[in-house]
């Protein structure tokens, strides 16, 4: 085989792994879609929060230092200590079930009813709250977040397909973080159809998906479910948050992944689950190989930045309702 | 009884139908009107042109543009900050390629080409609405922003890959440029707003603002009531890319003089627009001014306050802000929907009656 055509191929892996993050983020905007009809612009900025918070618990800053420093004069940043991973996870957590009660009970609980478009500008709000509220928390400066994730390339993976090429391939460049980001999306993703599958909890979430007032009316609680899936979409946001964090740092960029996510879904359709996946996977290895064989050789390169909504929107000229997507049905 | 409309009465059709009903109003734009022509130039300096007025009046063209859009019809659109860039790069290449001719002229045509793109952009809205033409818009703004990185044609393949505006004169004073006087700056600003604003208002009271709310309040029954779906869109497209466009080619040539266009037109630019008609008012030409006066004044009093008042560091200001920001365009979405705008009316209500409410 050519070592042009295996470099293809490295292209392509690549671009599926980074497909898998873009899934993961796309993922809480289903749950949150599906469960509310809203559309949950903030779900980047969640995923730069709690990787904030996680990064600020692990190496024990002082929430809000920077703010009680000014008005009282003081001089607190760090109490100290290190947090173990797990706890800090357990505590980010916590935080983003706060988080998530908080929403619904101060901002969407008085929007219930209004035209989406209405909610979706809300959660633009809500974005750049959240993005205000995070650096005044720990701080804007950027964090490196090491919660024992592998990094670097695999030298396993690079010498086991060495040999495929000629003399001038020297095997795949495969990042372990992507491939442990794989695992866990799909563990994620087991862990979540099971839950909707197989608890309670699950199965009132997707009544409620199903017919709001239906589900009203076998006695489920709307509130405490739109909390439930509030707290599921930060659970997603961490676990993003976490493997983007662990790549690139956690800082402002973090945020702007929610809005790759966008076409994703688009492509997918809102309410699939499996779309999201899919829709990622295309979009990663789509916007890899184009860059890779038209945007670097004839286009400037860059073409990463565009190449993902420009799909999308083509797409949806002849697909409205996305690959997966439930038809959409207009009333008068 | 300060505000009243008693003893208002109107005797024909022409002044029945005029802009302002009421004599106050008309008063009050007329006094407007003077102290922003005859007054303000003579006053002006430096530190309230380049931090207040004239990125105001600039906003407010960029905001009346969205408003048509989203207010009037319906259509949300994230790509403001990518058609200002278009506006800005049209303006620049006709400056640089026709230096002969006058710049009015030039921002006019930049406001053109903008409409052209614009309603090329707004092709999609046939067929999708809602968050997904948002989304769909957002294509506009990243392809729009890479596209004037990539192609070194738009900006004359400088090294810097910026622009930067020749001096350009109007009536023998130069309006672009550094040597540019503050006065010169709002005056040709507050023209195009002026000009932009009547423009505006007068279209969304005629057919076709009336066919752009149709579609808004629901585009299928505007449908079966004759209204040309096609031509509705894609008028408001262009119209609303049109004012971006003026006021992209302002904000550059005359505001800022040199662009770097992913920091000056990027997806920021697009939230801040759209935040001002939400503040201000959705579908209101009045609401499009209040919310870009609010969001200008907002940075520069929160500046005052936190730094020089309270003496806080400025990062923490701009974390402060960005709360502040979030948390009222939740609270206007949810206690008002129609913005500043609203809450005028509200009030110019209770000015009726007041003090005898009864």
């Amino acid at each position: 085989m050519s070592a042009d055509f295996l470099y293809g191929i490295e292209v392509v892996i690549n671009g599926l792994m980074a497909g898998v993050l873009y899934a993961l983020v796309a993922l809480g905007f289903v749950l949150i879609y599906k469960a509310s009809g809203i559309f949950n612009y903030a779900q980047g900025v969640m995923a730069l929060f709690s990787a904030l918070t996680l990064a600020g618990i692990m190496s024990g800053q002082v929430p809000f230092a920077h703010l009680i420093n000014a008005i009282f004069g003081t001089d607190i940043h760090y109490f100290g200590w290190n947090v173990p991973v797990l706890a800090a996870i357990i505590l980010t957590l916590i935080v983003m079930v706060i988080f998530a009660w908080c929403v619904q009970r101060f901002v969407f609980r008085h929007l219930v009813g209004q035209e989406p478009i209405i909610l979706f500008m809300a959660t633009i709000g809500l974005a750049y709250f959240l993005e205000g509220v995070g650096d005044l928390m720990w701080g804007s400066d950027i964090k490196t977040l090491n919660v024992g994730l592998p990094q670097g390339g695999s030298r396993f993976v690079e010498d086991a397909t060495a040999g495929l090429g000629g003399d001038d391939f020297f095997g795949f460049f495969i990042d372990k973080l992507d491939m442990v980001a794989t695992v866990v999306a799909i563990i994620l993703v087991a862990g979540l159809i099971a839950f909707s599958q197989y608890t309670k909890q699950g199965r009132a979430m997707r009544a409620v998906a199903d017919d709001h007032q239906a589900a009203l009316s076998v006695g489920i609680s709307l509130n405490f479910i739109w909390v439930l899936v509030w707290s599921l979409a930060g659970l997603v946001a961490l676990v993003a948050g976490i493997m983007w964090g662990a790549k690139s740092g956690v800082q402002f960029s973090l945020s702007l992944i929610a809005l790759k996510a966008l076409p994703v879904l688009m492509l997918g359709g809102f309410t699939s689950i499996p779309g999201a996946i899919v829709g990622g996977l295309i979009i990663g290895v789509g916007e890899k190989l184009f860059e890779y064989l038209i945007g670097a050789p004839y286009l400037g390169g860059a073409t990463e930045n565009w190449f993902a909504y420009v799909l999308a929107l083509l797409f949806l000229v002849f697909r409205p309702q996305g690959l997966f997507g439930e038809r959409i049905i207009e009333r008068v | 009884m300060l505000y009243r409309e008693a003893g208002d009465f109107k005797t024909t059709y022409v002044a029945d139908n005029q802009t302002f009903p009421l004599k106050l109003d008309r008063i009050g734009f007329w006094v407007t009107m003077a102290v922003a022509w005859l007054v303000i130039p003579f006053v002006i300096n430096d530190y309230w042109a380049s931090s207040l007025l004239v990125p105001f009046l600039i906003y407010a063209i960029a905001a009346i543009g969205l408003n048509i859009l989203t207010g009037y019809c319906g259509q949300v659109s994230l790509g403001t900050g990518g058609f200002m860039a278009v506006g800005a790069y049209a303006c620049y290449k006709l400056m640089t390629s026709f230096p002969d001719v006058n710049i009015m002229i030039h921002i006019v045509l930049a406001g053109g080409i903008t409409a052209m793109v614009g309603a090329a952009f707004g092709l999609p809205s046939l067929r999708i609405k809602g968050f997904y033409l948002a989304v769909a818009t957002l294509a506009a703004q990243f392809f729009l922003v890479w596209l004037f990185n990539k192609v070194s044609w738009f900006y004359n393949y400088s090294a810097s890959g910026q622009i930067s505006a020749p001096e350009r004169l109007v009536a023998g004073v130069a309006v672009t440029g550094p040597s540019t006087p503050a006065w010169a700056q709002y005056l040709i600003c507050l023209f195009f707003v002026t000009v932009c604003a009547i423009i505006a208002r007068n279209l969304t009271r005629g057919t076709l603002g009336r066919s752009w709310m149709a579609i808004r309040d629901m585009d299928i029954a505007a449908e079966i009531i004759g209204v040309n779906p096609l031509k509705a869109k894609l008028t408001a497209f262009a119209v609303s890319s049109f004012f971006v466009g003026i006021a992209g080619a302002l904000f550059f040539a005359v505001y800022l003089g040199a662009v770097e266009v992913g920091e000056a037109f990027g997806i920021q630019k697009s939230f801040l627009v759209l935040f001002m008609i939400i503040i201000g008012g959705l579908g209101s030409i009045f609401g499009s001014f209040a919310g870009a006066a609010f969001l200008v004044l907002l940075p520069v009093a929160l500046k005052w306050i936190g730094v020089d008042v309270m003496g806080w560091p400025t990062d923490l200001v701009a974390h402060f802000q960005l709360v502040i920001v979030g948390a009222l365009i939740m609270f206007f979405l949810i206690k008002e929907p129609h913005g500043l705008a609203q809450l005028w009316r509200l009030a110019k209500e209770k000015l009726r009656l007041w003090p005898f409410p009864h």
